[in-house]
């Protein structure tokens, strides 16, 4: 099914009688659901941009290389930098800006500007009864009612199929620069990540892969000046600085996991503490791109490492298998958070048909 | 404003629940004696009192568990309480029901500068959380406007924001992870000091939910290397159109203020009064604030003064030193207290989209005049958010009503052109009956289900948030 408008949407779910499986464009698909796809490609379209305030409505359907093209004819984008895992997971498929959302689906920047629910500034979803339901708004600050964008935002299409999304965007800035800091080992090379982002420099990306520490700052031309500067004095080893389209391709890199394209083995997501990264990909003794100053591993392992990597992690984050068969997709939940997550299932898809069989 | 009638049920057992708390909390933690719960009657919204029918001081969260474990199995609805800084009557107590204040909890459990978060007990005020990273070159970005008083449990149920949350977002943006004891009893933990949540951003829904899923009890909060320095200016305009103009085109031009407030002529003569700023007498005036180096600071502000200029402002003053800077933010943090010298005010917090300040202020001029009621206006104006205060006399008959009257007007008409009721202090009692403006029935019975989820009984500050008669099957099941 391939609804054109919110209404055909909701009928579609109202009128389902079995499991479906919401989809995007595919390409970020996590697990196992089951059921008649139902696709949100024909939701698209850009509802409202209003570049002096910062705003973006648009339907869930539209391709994020259109949302981008409209945003990058005011020099706006999306802060949260899209990631593409296409390639990665060797997927075809055109990315959905909904699907962006009901993954979460944050990039470098999130060290500096925060995640995909962080720029969301409201939804409108259809739930598992066909009901249109919409939350929070176009506005930057809005506190009316619970805020259910966020429970919306990584909740993989469990809880509703969304119509609608909009975001808080940012101005492109002036110019961006990348320090590539080499000559360190991996537990100095994250140490230098962990400096930068504890100084005032305002750094946007703090990456290490291939033995390489990246360090981005953006901004007008003399700030970024001034804070390459700066941060060359303070991080250490042999530094040089890549600076505009040089550094975009850097960053490109580690948003995509690139590295890891075509590569045997299975590919992890680690979330965890910056102070526990070198420690971890150590102890697991494989491949690692490290974002997010070092809150996000990226991790390259053999086949069937899942319970291995699970201990690793214990009490420190958690990890997601996003390529491979190696374990369970997604991390468990305690008890006591299962059973609200539980709950919160069987009152928004009381007949638990989107995305059956997919437990977040 | 009503509440729904007290449990008398409730009322007539409190010898014996108030004997139940003191036997899990001990005796100085318990407040049950007439003249002593005065003081937990109202919070900021001091215009509705009602004294509650005991109140608890918990020391930690096992206690929390305890007392919640109580009332929920003695059917006694309980409401939570930071400071008792609510302008929207979010802490205000029901005869029937136990004041559960987080108070005593506001000891720093963990700092961590290396991954970047302080862990905090709830109870702790906001400012004081910056108080405790501030020697190692850190700080708590949300600056509500009471951020001495006001504590990290009642930012968290209300979301709250402050001027500079236009570059670091507000507090849902801010928080890493929660203790949350559930009316049950049960403690949960939701998120961690590291980033993005494991499963369903459980915790971003409890950001906001105004103390109605749980009680947080302690906090991971993300702390920022502080600025190497920060300068305001001041800009005057001659109209609300062409300030709201420059503000746009500051913005879009890629510039990132950490602050642009906005105050009206009203507004600026009151403040120019009590406070002698020293402000331009002008129609809108601006005040903005850039952070970094010197080098970085000087660089902005020449692009905010390119910008201006072509605006052709009745003034523009940058701030030569630190005590221009303080003179330049000194009305506009005086402005609440200033509209207070004046008379009694009712202070709004409705948001709109930037592009319809003009159109809104016009609307609000007129509406003074209509209801017989001055009011001025200071507004967040890089999110939108703004601050009408209206002024009227708590001692004349109707006024108050009047007043309210208006306020609802104003909050329509935020809804009407695209924005919300509330950008930062809550529905609370105070904007409930208004929801049905903003959202339709099926919008309020998802939010509503989050809550049968978290409290299936209802006895969490259940008279708050949504209309009463909205809620009514639910609690009185």
């Amino acid at each position: 099914m391939r609804p054109a408008t919110e209404a055909e949407l909701a009928e579609a779910v109202a009128g389902a009688s079995g499991p479906l499986l919401v989809r995007g464009g595919g390409t970020r698909t996590l697990g196992h659901a089951v059921g008649e796809v139902l696709e949100t490609g024909g939701l698209s379209g850009v509802e409202l941009y209003e570049p002096g305030a910062l705003t973006l409505v648009v339907r869930a359907g539209t391709p994020v290389t259109e949302v981008e093209r409209v945003l990058a004819t005011e020099r706006q984008r999306l802060a949260f930098e899209v990631p593409d895992l296409c390639g990665l997971r060797g997927r075809k498929g055109v990315s959905t800006i909904g699907g962006v959302v009901a993954a979460n689906a944050s990039g470098p920047r999130r060290v500096q500007v925060g995640a995909a629910r962080d720029a969301l500034l409201g939804v409108r979803f259809v739930d598992g009864a066909g009901i249109v339901i919409k939350n929070g708004g176009r506005v930057m600050k809005n506190v009316t009612g619970y805020d259910l964008a966020k429970l919306m935002a990584g909740s993989r299409g469990t809880l509703g199929v969304l119509s609608e999304v909009s975001f808080k965007v940012q101005a492109l800035p002036e110019v961006e620069a990348t320090l590539v800091v080499e000559g360190l080992g991996d537990e100095a090379g994250l140490k230098a990540l962990r400096r930068a982002l504890g100084s005032p420099f305002d750094i946007s990306g703090a990456a290490r892969h291939s033995g390489r520490s990246l360090i981005r700052v953006e901004g007008m031309a003399g700030s970024v000046a001034y804070r390459t500067g700066r941060l060359r004095a303070l991080v250490g080893g042999d530094v040089t600085v890549k600076e505009s389209a040089a550094s975009a391709a850097l960053w490109r890199e580690v948003r995509d996991v690139v590295p890891f394209r075509g590569r045997p083995g299975e590919v992890w997501r680690i979330i965890t503490l910056p102070t526990a990264a070198a420690e971890i990909v150590a102890q697991l003794e494989a491949e690692a791109i490290w974002d997010w100053g070092g809150g996000l591993i990226w991790l390259l392992t053999d086949h069937g490492r899942g319970a291995e990597v699970a201990a690793a992690v214990a009490g420190r984050g958690h990890a997601t298998l996003v390529r491979g068969e190696g374990g369970p997709v997604f991390p468990p939940s305690t008890p006591d958070v299962a059973a609200l997550v539980a709950g919160l299932k069987a009152r928004f898809d009381p007949r638990g048909i989107l995305n059956a069989g997919l437990v977040i | 404003m009503d509440m729904p009638a007290p449990d008398l049920g409730v009322i007539a057992r409190k010898a014996r629940i108030v004997a139940r708390l003191r036997e899990v909390l001990g005796p100085d933690s318990v407040i049950d004696a007439p003249e002593e719960l005065r003081v937990y009657e109202c919070d900021a919204l001091t215009a509705y009192r009602c004294p509650p029918l005991a109140a608890v001081l918990p020391r930690t969260t096992r206690e929390v568990s305890a007392v919640l474990r109580i009332c929920w199995e003695d059917g006694v609805p309980v409401v939570p309480r930071g400071s008792g800084t609510s302008l929207a009557g979010g802490a205000m107590p029901t005869a029937d029901s136990v004041i559960l204040g987080v108070a005593r909890m506001n000891a720093v459990l963990e700092t961590d500068y290396e991954n970047r978060f302080i862990r905090v007990e709830a109870g702790r005020t906001n400012l004081s959380v910056s108080g405790a990273v501030e020697a190692e070159g850190f700080f708590y970005a949300p600056d509500p406007s009471s951020q001495l008083a006001c504590a990290i449990a009642g930012n968290i149920a209300m979301n709250s924001g402050g001027a500079h949350c236009l570059k670091y977002g507000v507090t849902t943006n801010n928080l890493l992870g929660v203790t949350l004891v559930k009316m049950d009893g049960t403690v949960v933990t939701l998120g961690g000091p590291w980033g993005d949540p494991a499963g369903l951003d459980l915790l971003g829904v409890v950001c906001g939910s105004e103390g109605q899923l749980g009680v947080v009890t302690e906090a991971w909060l993300r702390i920022l290397p502080k600025p190497e320095g920060a300068r305001p200016v001041l800009v005057g305009f001659n109209s609300n159109e062409v300030a709201g103009a420059c503000v746009a085109d500051i913005i879009r031009a890629g510039i990132l203020p950490v602050a642009i407030e906005f105050m009206d002529r009203p507004c600026i003569r009151a403040c120019e009064a009590f406070a002698k700023a020293g402000y331009p007498d002008c129609e809108a005036l601006l005040i903005i604030e850039v952070e970094g180096s010197e080098a970085e600071i000087s660089e902005q502000l020449g692009r905010i003064r390119q910008i201006a200029l072509a605006h052709d402002p009745v003034e523009f003053r940058e701030a030569e030193d630190e005590d221009q800077a303080k003179r330049i933010w000194l009305g506009r943090k005086s402005a609440f207290g200033a509209m207070g010298q004046i008379n009694d005010y009712m202070c709004l917090d409705g948001t709109i989209p930037v592009s319809s300040l003009p159109h809104v202020l016009k609307r609000i001029g007129e509406m003074s005049v209509e209801f017989g009621l001055d009011v001025g206006n200071v507004f967040h104006a890089g999110d939108g958010n703004m601050h009408p205060l209206i002024l009227f006399n708590a001692n004349t008959p109707g006024d108050l009503e009047k007043c309210e009257a208006f306020g609802a007007e104003i909050l329509k008409l935020c809804v009407e052109v695209g924005g919300c009721l509330t950008g930062e202090h809550g529905v609370g009692i105070e904007k409930r009956d208004l929801m049905t403006v903003q959202f339709s029935p099926a919008d309020m019975e998802a939010q509503m289900r989050v809550k049968d989820v978290f409290d299936p009984r209802w006895l969490l500050n259940p008279a708050k948030v949504f209309p009463l008669a909205t809620t009514a099957t639910r609690r009185l099941a």
